[in-house]
C-alpha cells in the first residue's frame, strides 16, 4: 500500500475532522477527535489491511501519520 | 476460632492461577486453609504461585482452550469442593474490526473453556455435591462495556446468563454457582494490548474510590463464595468495582 492510500484510510476513521487536515506530517495525536477508540481503530486497520499487530504504546510514541505508516511497515 | 469463611478441608481448583486475579485467589484460598490445585499454560509462573501458597498445592500445565489438555488435567483430579474460573483474555478491538477468528479465540478461553470444564468436572463426578463454582466475569457485559470491548463484554455476559441456568440445574446437588464481576483490577491483563498505561492511569480516576482494585480484593469475595458463609447464595453476580457502575 502507498502512503497516500494509508492517509485516506486513516482519515476515514474520523467523523468530524475535515479530510484536508490529513497529510503525511499531520500530528495526529493533537487532532481533537483523536481518542482511545481511534488508536484501537488504527490497530484494527493495521491488522485488517497489513496483517500486522501493533500496540497502543507503540502508537503513542509515534508523532506523524507517516510515522504510523512506517511503524506498520516495520512489522511486515 | 469461629470462622464461617474458612476453607479448611476443602480442595479448590483455580484456573488462570499463573497471574493476576487467579494467582491472588489461589494464595488467599490457601491462607484460608484450602488445598489448592493450580492450572494455566505457563509452568514457571505457576511454580511461582505454588511457592507463595501457605498450604499444600499442586499444579498442572494446560491450555484450557484445548480439549486434549483439559482431558489430561481431568485425569489428575480426584475430588474437589470448588472451582474458580479465572483464566481469561481481553482483546480490545473496535466493533468494525471484529472478525470471526478473533471472536472464536476470545470465546474459546473466556466462555467455552470454563463452561465445558465445569461440565466435564460434573460428568466425571470430580465436583462433590455441596461444592461451589465461581466464574470470574466482569462488570463489562453485566452492567457496562468499554471502547473496543464489545467482544469481551459478549463473552462475559454469556457467562453471567449461563450461570443463572447452571445454578438452577445443579441446585438439587446443593452445588452453588456464582460469578464475581470486578471493575478494573491492577494486573497485567492490558499489557501488550491497544490500551496504553497513560489511558489506564486516566481511567482509574473515574472510580469513586479513586483507584483500581487489587487482585486480593477480588480474591476475598471469591473466598466468601467458596465458603459456608455463602451457603444460601446461588446464581448471583457479585459486583466488586469501587463504585464505578453507580455513576
Ligand atoms: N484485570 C481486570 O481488570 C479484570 C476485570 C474484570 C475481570 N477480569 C477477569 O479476571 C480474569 C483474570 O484476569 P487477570 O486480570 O488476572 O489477567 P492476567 O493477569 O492476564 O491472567 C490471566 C490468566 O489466564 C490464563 N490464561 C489465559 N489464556 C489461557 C489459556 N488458553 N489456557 C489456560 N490459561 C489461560 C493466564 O495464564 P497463562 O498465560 O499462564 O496461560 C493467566 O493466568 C479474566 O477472566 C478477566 O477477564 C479482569
Amino acid at each position: 500500500m502507498e502512503l497516500n492510500q494509508f492517509i485516506a484510510l486513516f482519515a476515514e476513521q474520523f467523523e468530524d475532522t475535515d479530510t484536508s487536515v490529513f497529510t503525511k506530517d499531520t500530528l495526529f495525536q493533537e487532532i481533537d477527535e483523536w481518542s482511545s477508540l481511534m488508536a484501537l481503530s488504527v490497530i484494527g486497520l493495521a491488522d485488517e489491511e497489513f496483517g500486522v499487530r501493533i500496540k497502543g504504546d507503540e502508537i503513542s510514541q509515534v508523532k506523524t501519520i507517516n510515522g504510523l505508516f512506517e511503524l506498520i511497515k516495520s512489522k511486515k | 476460632m469461629y470462622n464461617p469463611f474458612s476453607l479448611e478441608g476443602k480442595t479448590i481448583l483455580v484456573t488462570g492461577a499463573s497471574s493476576g486475579i487467579g494467582r491472588a485467589i489461589a494464595i488467599e484460598c490457601s491462607k484460608m486453609g484450602a488445598r489448592v490445585i493450580l492450572t494455566a499454560r505457563n509452568k514457571e509462573r505457576l511454580e511461582e504461585t505454588l511457592l507463595m501458597l501457605d498450604n499444600e498445592g499442586e499444579l498442572y500445565v494446560a491450555d484450557l482452550s484445548n480439549l486434549d489438555d483439559r482431558n489430561t488435567l481431568l485425569i489428575h483430579l480426584s475430588h474437589i469442593d470448588g472451582v474458580v474460573h479465572s483464566a481469561g483474555i481481553t482483546d480490545p478491538v473496535p466493533f468494525q474490526f471484529i472478525t470471526k477468528e478473533r471472536l472464536d479465540t476470545i470465546f474459546d478461553i473466556n466462555y467455552f473453556s470454563p463452561v465445558f470444564l465445569t461440565k466435564e468436572l460434573l460428568k466425571k463426578k470430580i465436583l462433590r455435591n455441596n461444592s461451589s463454582i465461581v466464574f470470574v466475569s466482569s462488570i463489562a457485559g453485566l452492567l457496562c462495556s468499554s471502547v473496543g470491548g464489545s467482544a469481551y463484554s459478549a463473552t462475559k455476559s454469556a457467562i453471567n446468563g449461563m450461570v443463572k441456568g447452571i445454578a438452577l440445574d445443579l441446585a438439587n446437588k446443593q452445588i452453588r454457582v456464582n460469578t464475581v464481576c470486578p471493575g478494573m483490577i491492577d494486573t497485567g491483563i492490558f499489557d501488550n494490548s491497544g490500551i496504553t498505561q497513560e489511558q489506564l492511569v486516566e481511567d482509574s480516576k473515574k472510580y469513586p474510590l479513586k483507584r483500581y482494585g487489587k487482585p486480593e480484593e477480588v480474591a476475598h469475595s471469591v473466598v466468601y463464595l467458596l465458603s459456608e458463609a455463602s451457603s444460601w447464595v446461588t446464581g448471583t453476580n457479585l459486583v466488586i468495582d469501587g463504585g464505578y457502575t453507580l455513576l
